[in-house]
């Protein structure tokens, strides 16, 4: 079985005339590892991916596959195999011949790519299914055939270009498990894309957050979720209540930030941004809707904050409680149901509480776009 | 409503009857004179349902080799133009965004530049360049058929672009580019991917390559040198006189279209047939099979009647000899000229009765002549309007050629192409 190897991206810059879609990427992707890179749409992903892949050669910096410098090596000579985002099944050749299109371009006999697609087939359980065409597959089944024509060019690295997003939620979330399952089965390095946090926390190794074509933050995802390096990541990864204010007093790599409707509140400075933050700067805190619980004792405390409650969603396993925050935006909790019938506390205001290590401070900066 | 809806309905049937009827009308009419027997193509007087014009059409070498030169350069211009759109088509896909209108522009100009220009500017460019490497001027790049190919295709080569673009747009370049990353070499890309998917729009280009080669006219008259097209043969003709042995032509050329439209037809229902039971709804449902039936019977039919109608027609036209009917139509010919010698005979009798019936005697010779002035149609003066008065022009003709060649009047025919033939030697 091929071992995968190793993907380096140094100070790559790629640009379509004045506009920089890919700005200074720096990535070091490890061999066997499932990366991803997460971040909105256009932020400049498939960019990054199709200069792995060879199809875009960066405007500056190096791509190196396998520590192999690839300026001036065309799509088809490197040893990576890309899946479209939207497959790009060959529509007029049969589920078979487009699984071992990649041996056929070789000038393997028929018997021989017969025998390699059955056993393909085989393995993406689609036996039987190889003498149809594409279009007669369902979404899910051209997901995989894609996969399997992918495996068949035996790539040290497989690149994914969101193959998820046009399959429904329940195949969506089948799909994860398997892709991560054929992952570990092949042992390749595979280079993920997607616009989806669920789909690349679940999924990866390590995860790379990208805003606008620059890469805020590479990490695990346990990192990125918790300690996230910029008020993007923040934001973007999952949801998040976002309080403003200035810093009012700095202990160790805890701060108190005195926000601009609910008082002062107590939290712990990100890794990113710790030693580099001072007493009035404008900082803004993050507490996970998760994090928050409703307070048994309402005395006024660091980690407390009062505000009236607008609504409540009973989404089944959790209730989502939306109490009134600064600048018109909602602050969102989330209780876990425990069976018990809950009092609505709509209209009525209500003290939050949360533990002042799970919340986060950073230096004031962009948020991601709702 | 209802009432209000009828008046539009029949507005628009009759629309579509006009419509319909200028649009097939000639053809319709030029097919039936194929088959009627006066050697000149002529519906009315409907006179005798004849092959023979068929006969002619065959025997008319001139027409023949017009077919066959129209044949070559059909196919030469089909190849050269598909070729020369293809690339033409996917040069536009390849070259900067923002040359693309202009680069659009300048392939497509041919179209509209008139043909009359582009075959004089073919002859007058060739000739050039023959000149200039030093040929002579029986070399290839005075060659008739070399001329033409390339005349035609200077602006069917366009059209064969335009169905290309068509195509193209709807070709993911993805594909390409999946193939590429899967280890393929440009050139291999190329032949799995892009021209499968270029098929059908190769198999219309070629088709309309066909077409346009082979009904062309107006570049073809001063490209084609030694070598004259169907066109050019049939308007040489037609300058001299035509016969019936055109229409029976044209009616080949309408029979052949229709067959092709028909064949074309079956195969693409076929084709979405084979679509909508491929589609995974269909595989389960029982529904899905009556149509199958149902459609897939009308194309059986046609072909079915289509092989009947061809066997009766060669067993009809090899079993049937309208020389019968002829020697009957002469035969009437005959007799209406006979009867009006009569007349005038009669007129005069009665012109000369009139003189003498200033003098009071013999009125039993009016009575005699009672039946001739009672003859239906046939005023005493009507004999101007008679239709059989056409045929006086040439009277002679028509009762000398049976005795000239009994059965095949064709060949004795003065309207007979080969006699233009023998007109007109010097003539090309
Ligand atoms: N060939 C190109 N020419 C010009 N701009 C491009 C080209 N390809 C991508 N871009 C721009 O680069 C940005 C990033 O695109 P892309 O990498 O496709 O985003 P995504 O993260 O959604 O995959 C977008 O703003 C897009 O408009
Ligand atoms: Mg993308």
């Amino acid at each position: 079985m091929t071992k995968g190897v190793d993907v380096d991206l140094e100070n790559v810059w790629i640009r379509f005339g004045d506009f920089v879609a890919v700005r200074e990427a720096n990535v070091n992707i490890k061999g066997g590892e499932f990366f991803s890179f997460l971040g909105p749409s256009g932020c400049g992903k498939t960019t990054i991916l199709r200069s792995v892949s060879g199809f875009l050669e960066p405007s500056d910096g190096k791509v190196r596959i396998g520590g192999k410098d690839m300026a001036g090596i065309g799509p088809n000579k490197r040893p990576t195999a890309l899946i479209f985002q939207n497959l790009a099944l060959f529509p007029l050749m049969k589920v078979w011949e487009n699984i071992t299109f990649s041996m056929e371009v070789k000038g393997a006999s028929k018997a021989e790519r017969r025998k390699r697609a059955d056993e393909l087939l085989d393995m993406i359980a689609l036996p039987d299914q190889g003498d149809k065409l594409p279009s007669e597959l369902s979404g899910g089944q051209k997901q995989r055939v894609a996969i399997a024509r992918a495996l068949c060019a035996e790539p040290d690295v497989l690149l994914l270009d969101e193959p998820l997003s046009a399959l429904d939620l329940k195949l969506r979330q089948h799909m994860r498990t398997e892709l991560r399952e054929i992952q570990q089965r092949v042992g390749i390095t595979f280079i993920y894309i997607t616009h989806d946090q669920g789909e690349a926390l679940t999924m990866s190794d390590n995860v790379a957050v990208m805003r606008a074509g620059i890469i805020d933050q590479i990490g695990t995802g346990h990192s990125v979720y918790n300690d996230p390096a910029t008020p993007f990541v923040a934001s973007f990864v999952g949801e998040n209540n976002v309080f403003r204010g200035k810093i009012k007093s700095i202990d160790g790599d805890m701060a108190l930030v005195s926000t601009n409707r609910t008082g002062e509140l107590l939290a712990r400075i990100a890794t990113s941004a710790q030693g580099k933050m001072n007493v009035g700067d404008s900082a803004m805190m993050f507490i996970r809707p998760e994090a928050c619980n409703i307070a048994e004792d309402i005395s006024p405390a660091a980690n407390r904050f009062t505000a009236r409650v607008k609504h409540e969603e009973f989404e089944g396993q959790i209730y989502n409680v939306f109490l009134e925050g600064a600048e018109g935006k909602e602050i969102k909790m989330s209780l876990v149901n425990v069976g018990k019938q809950r009092q609505s506390a709509e209209d009525n205001n209500l003290t939050l509480e949360y533990m002042p290590d799970q919340a986060v401070v950073l230096p004031a900066g962009e948020l991601a776009s709702e | 409503m209802r009432t209000n809806s009828l008046l539009p309905r029949l507005l628009i049937g009759a629309y579509l009857v006009v419509f319909f009827g200028y649009l097939l009308g000639p053809l319709i009419v030029m097919s039936i004179t194929a088959f009627n027997s006066p050697s000149f193509p002529k519906m009315t007087p409907w006179e005798c349902l004849t092959f023979e014009w068929f006969d002619v059409l065959a025997r008319d070498e001139r027409i023949l080799t017009g077919i066959e030169n129209s044949l070559i350069v059909g196919v030469g211009t089909v190849i050269l133009s598909v070729i020369m759109g293809l690339s033409g088509a996917l040069m536009l896909t390849q070259i900067w965004p923002k040359l693309r209108a202009t680069y659009y522009t300048i392939v497509i100009a041919p179209i509209l530049i008139p043909g009359v220009v582009l075959g004089i500017s073919t002859l007058v460019f060739w000739d050039r360049i023959s000149i200039m490497l030093g040929m002579s001027t029986g070399g290839i790049l005075h060659n008739g058929i070399f001329l033409t190919i390339l005349g035609q295709s200077t602006f069917i080569a366009s059209y064969c672009m335009l169905v290309f673009i068509a195509r193209l747009q709807r070709f993911d370049t993805g594909l390409t580019e999946a193939a590429l990353d899967l280890g393929a070499t440009p050139v291999q890309a190329f032949r799995k991917i892009l021209l499968p998917f270029m098929k059908p729009a190769i198999g219309s280009a070629a088709v309309l390559a066909f077409l346009a080669s082979f009904e062309n006219y107006n570049t073809t008259t001063f490209t084609f040198g030694k070598f004259p097209t169907l066109t050019i043969e049939l308007a040489q003709k037609v300058r001299y006189g035509i016969n019936p042995s055109i229409s029976a032509l044209a009616f080949i050329i309408i029979v052949l279209t229709i067959i092709g439209a028909l064949i074309h037809e079956i195969y693409r229902r076929r084709q979405q047939l084979a679509l909508a039971n491929g589609a995974p709804v269909a595989a389960v449902s029982g529904g899905f099979q009556l149509p199958k039936i149902f459609r897939g019977n009308p194309a059986a039919i046609i072909l079915v009647l289509l092989a009947l109608g061809g066997a009766s027609t060669i067993w009809f036209s090899q079993s049937y000899s309208p020389g019968v009917c002829k020697m009957d139509v002469r035969e009437q010919k005959r007799l209406i000229q006979e009867e009006r010698i009569k007349e005038i005979r009669a007129k005069r009798q009665l012109e000369l009765q009139q003189k003498q019936l200033k003098s009071p005697d013999s009125s039993g010779d009016i009575k005699s002549d009672a039946p001739v002035t009672q003859s239906p149609g046939k005023g005493a003066f009507g004999n101007v309007f008679d239709p059989g008065n056409l045929d006086k022009a040439a009277p002679k003709s028509e009762t000398e050629k049976p005795a000239e060649s009994p059965g095949k009047g064709a060949f004795g025919d003065v309207f007979a192409p080969k006699n233009l033939d023998k007109a007109t030697p010097k003539d090309d």
